[in-house]
C-alpha cells in the first residue's frame, strides 16, 4: 500500500443524511478536487462545514452517498479503511490506551506483517523525526497532550501511508504548544514529502501549512485556491468573511469600470475591486480591518472617530465610529488614543465588492 | 502528583461521627444478615450431631451422593457462563450504536430478567415439554420426528440458567463496551486492522477487566441454582446440585451440622473461582478506555 502514487482525485464526492424531519441533508456536496504527490491540502471552514465529513469520507470511516474517489486509475471509495493504507491522526489522538508508546506506533507494521527487526528499526527512525526518544515505553496516559500529539502522528506515518489524513491535530493544546507543533507538522511534512489532508477551522493553520486550501461551508465548497489567493482575493463574501475581513458594508453602485467600481451609500463614496459577478446595483463592501491606516492620501479618505479600543501589543484594534452611525474595525499603531477624530484611507485595490445575495 | 496529600489534607473533612451515622445502618444490616448468619453457619458445621468436629467434612466428601454435587454444580456452571458471557460480547458490540433499532432488541433481551425462575420453568414446561409447543411444531413440519426430552434433565436447566443468566451478563457487557471509546477501533481500521483484529487488539483487552468481572458475577448466580434444577431439572439425578443438598440435609435430615458444611463447602467453591478469575485480571490493562486527554 505504501507504493507511490501520483494523484488522489475526489470526483464529485457527497455525502447526505436524513434529518429528523425527514428531509435529506447533504452533510457535502460534490467535492471535486486532485490531491498531486507531496501536496499539503487544507480543508477550512466553521464547524458543521463538512470538513470532518469529507476526511472520514476518504479515510473509508464513513460511506459515500455519490460521488468517487481515484488513487491514479484504482477506484477506492468501496474499499474498506483497512484496505486503503491512509494513516490518520485523529482530533482526540484515538492512542490505544492499553498499549505503549512503542505498541501504538509499531500496531500499523504488525498488522501489514512487518517482520520484528525491520520494525524496530522504523520505529528508532520515526521516534527521531517526531522527537519522541526516551518515551517508548510509556503508556500514552503518562505522557503530555503534546507528547501524545507526537505519538499519534508517528503512528500515522510509520505505515509510510501514500496520503496522510489530519483532523483538527491541534485544536486540543493550549496556544503555545499549538504553534510549536504547527511548525512540527510542516518540518515533518517537508522531511516526508507526504501528501496530506489537513482540516481546521483556524484559517492561520491553514494558511502556514497548506499548499492549497479548499473553504468549505455548509457543505459546498466555497472556493479551492493558494493560501495567498484565498487571503487576497476571496471568492465570495463567506470566504471574506472567514479570512478576516471584518468590515461588510452595505452600498450602492454609482459606477462601474471593468472590474473598479465606484460604490456610494452610509455618507461614505468608495472606490473599490469587483470580486464576483454584480446582479444589480445592491452590493457589499467588504474591507479587512489591517487595511485601514491613518492618513489623508490615497482615493479613499474617510472620517470618524477613534471609539473602542483594544491594546494588542504591537498594535491595537479599534472601532472607528463615523457620522454615520457606521462602525468600522480598524488595526492602527498602538499609540492611537479613544476620542481622536482622524482621517483614514483605504487602498481602492483592497475594497472588495461583491453581490448582495439574500441572507448574506 | 507529589501536591495530592497535602491538598487532600487541607479539605475539610467531615468527622468521623457524621460517617460513621451514616454507614451504621448498613454496617448493622450486614452484621445481622450476613455475618451472624455466616459466622454462625461456619461454627455449626463443626458441631456434627456425631462424631468428631471435623466429621461433617468427613461426611461430604466420602459419601458419592454428597461430593458428587460438586461436579454436577460445576458442569452445569461453568458451561452457562461461558456461553451466557460468550454469547453476550458479541451481541453488546453489535449493539453498540444507540439507534432505535438497537433499543427495541436491547428491550427483548432484558426481559427475561423481569420474569421469576419459576415463571420461566412454568413457560419451558409448556414450550420444551415432550408434547410442547416445540414439539408438535417441529413434528408438524417433520424436520423432526423423534421425542424431544429437554425438560426434567441436565438440558432444562442449562437452557433456563441460560434464559435468566443472559440478560445479566449482556446488560453488564453492554455497558463496558460502550465505555470505550470508538474512535479507537477507527483508528485501528485506518492502520490496517480488520475487524476481527480491531476486536482481537482493541475492543478485548480493554474489555478484559470487564469481561473477568462478568464472568464471576454470572458464575456465583449460576453456581446457586436451586429452583430450576428442582422444576425443569432431575433433582434426585443428573442435576442434583449443591444447594439441593443443602436442603435435603436442612429440611428433609434435620442434620442442620450437615447442611452448614455444605454451604460452606458450596460459598468455599465460589470463593476459589473467582479469585482465580479476579487474580488474572492484574494480567490485564485497568486505566481509562478512552483516547487522549479529556
Amino acid at each position: 500500500m505504501s507504493d507511490q502514487f501520483s494523484e488522489l482525485r475526489l470526483d464529485q464526492v457527497s455525502r447526505h443524511f436524513h434529518s429528523t424531519a425527514g428531509a435529506s441533508v447533504a452533510a457535502l456536496d460534490e467535492l471535486t478536487i486532485s490531491i498531486r504527490r507531496g501536496e499539503f491540502v487544507a480543508l477550512l471552514g466553521p464547524s458543521g462545514c463538512g470538513k470532518t465529513t469529507a476526511l472520514n469520507c476518504v479515510a473509508g470511516l464513513l460511506p459515500l452517498s455519490g460521488g468517487s474517489i481515484w488513487l491514479d486509475d484504482r477506484r477506492i471509495d468501496v474499499l474498506p479503511p483497512e484496505r486503503r493504507g491512509f494513516g490518520m491522526v485523529f482530533q482526540n489522538y484515538a492512542l490505544f490506551p492499553h498499549m505503549t508508546v512503542s505498541g501504538n506506533v509499531a500496531f500499523g507494521l504488525r498488522m501489514q506483517g512487518v517482520s520484528r527487526a525491520q520494525i524496530s528499526q522504523r520505529l528508532a527512525k520515526v521516534f527521531a523525526l517526531v522527537q519522541l526518544e526516551g518515551h517508548e515505553h510509556k503508556l500514552p496516559g503518562q505522557l503530555s497532550g503534546g507528547q501524545q500529539q507526537r505519538v499519534a502522528i508517528a503512528r500515522a506515518i510509520v505505515i509510510e501511508p501514500p496520503l496522510l489524513l489530519m483532523d483538527e491535530p491541534l485544536s486540543n493544546l493550549d496556544a503555545k504548544l499549538r504553534l510549536e507543533m504547527r511548525s512540527e507538522i510542516r518540518r515533518i511534512h517537508r522531511e516526508l514529502g507526504q501528501a496530506t489532508i489537513y482540516v481546521t477551522h483556524d484559517q492561520d493553520e491553514a494558511l502556514s501549512l497548506a499548499d492549497r486550501i479548499v473553504v468549505l461551508k455548509d457543505g459546498a465548497v466555497q472556493q479551492i485556491a493558494t493560501p495567498q489567493q484565498i487571503y487576497a482575493e476571496p471568492a465570495n463574501l463567506h470566504v471574506a468573511r472567514f479570512m478576516g475581513y471584518r468590515n461588510v458594508i452595505p452600498l450602492e453602485v454609482e459606477a462601474v469600470d471593468g472590474d473598479r467600481v465606484i460604490v456610494t451609500g452610509m455618507k461614505l463614496r468608495l472606490h473599490g475591486t469587483v470580486k464576483q459577478p454584480l446582479k444589480g446595483r445592491q452590493v457589499l463592501a467588504a474591507i479587512r480591518p489591517e487595511e485601514i491606516s491613518i492618513g489623508q492620501g490615497g482615493t479613499n479618505v474617510i472620517e470618524g472617530r477613534v471609539d473602542n479600543f483594544e491594546y494588542c501589543g504591537r498594535d491595537a484594534l479599534v472601532d472607528i465610529l463615523m457620522d454615520s452611525g457606521l462602525t468600522l474595525h480598524a488595526r492602527l499603531p498602538a499609540g492611537i488614543t479613544s476620542g481622536q477624530p482622524l482621517h483614514f484611507s483605504i487602498p481602492p485595490e483592497r475594497v472588495l465588492v461583491y453581490p448582495r445575495e439574500d441572507g448574506a | 502528583m507529589s501536591a495530592t496529600p497535602q491538598r487532600l489534607a487541607a479539605l475539610p473533612r467531615p468527622g468521623l461521627g457524621t460517617a460513621g451515622l451514616l454507614v451504621a445502618p448498613a454496617v448493622l444490616l450486614l452484621l445481622l444478615l450476613f455475618v451472624y448468619p455466616f459466622v454462625y453457619g461456619f461454627v455449626l458445621s463443626f458441631a456434627p450431631i456425631e462424631g468428631d468436629w471435623l466429621s461433617n467434612y468427613h461426611k461430604f466428601f466420602s459419601q458419592s451422593r454428597l461430593w458428587r454435587t460438586l461436579p454436577t454444580t460445576l458442569e452445569l456452571a461453568l458451561p452457562v457462563t461461558l456461553i451466557n458471557v460468550g454469547f453476550a460480547i458479541p451481541i453488546a458490540l453489535r449493539l453498540r450504536r444507540k439507534s432505535t433499532y438497537q433499543r427495541w432488541l436491547t428491550t427483548l433481551l432484558v426481559i427475561p430478567m423481569t420474569l421469576g425462575t419459576v415463571l420461566i420453568a412454568e413457560g419451558m414446561l409448556t414450550y420444551f415439554g415432550p408434547k410442547g409447543w416445540l414439539a408438535e411444531v417441529l413434528q408438524f413440519l417433520h424436520v423432526y420426528d423423534g421425542p424431544i426430552r429437554l425438560t426434567h434433565n441436565y438440558w432444562g436447566v442449562l437452557i433456563s440458567l441460560i434464559i435468566s443468566g443472559f440478560p445479566f451478563a449482556f446488560l453488564l457487557i453492554l455497558s463496558y463496551v460502550t465505555g470505550i471509546d470508538p474512535q479507537l477501533a477507527r483508528a485501528a481500521a485506518t492502520l490496517g486492522a480488520n475487524p476481527w483484529n480491531q476486536f482481537r487488539y482493541i475492543y478485548l483487552p480493554l474489555l478484559a477487566p470487564g469481561l473477568a468481572i462478568t464472568f464471576c458475577l454470572a458464575f456465583v448466580q449460576a453456581f446457586s441454582v436451586f429452583p430450576s434444577a428442582v422444576l425443569v431439572g432431575a433433582p434426585s439425578g443428573s442435576t442434583h446440585v449443591i444447594s439441593i443438598a443443602a436442603y435435603e440435609a436442612a429440611f428433609e435430615d434435620y442434620d442442620y451440622p450437615l447442611a452448614s458444611t455444605v454451604a460452606m463447602i458450596m460459598g468455599f467453591a465460589q470463593l476459589i473461582v473467582v479469585a482465580a478469575v479476579l487474580g488474572t485480571r492484574r494480567a490485564f490493562y485497568r486505566g481509562p478506555t478512552a483516547g487522549g486527554k479529556g
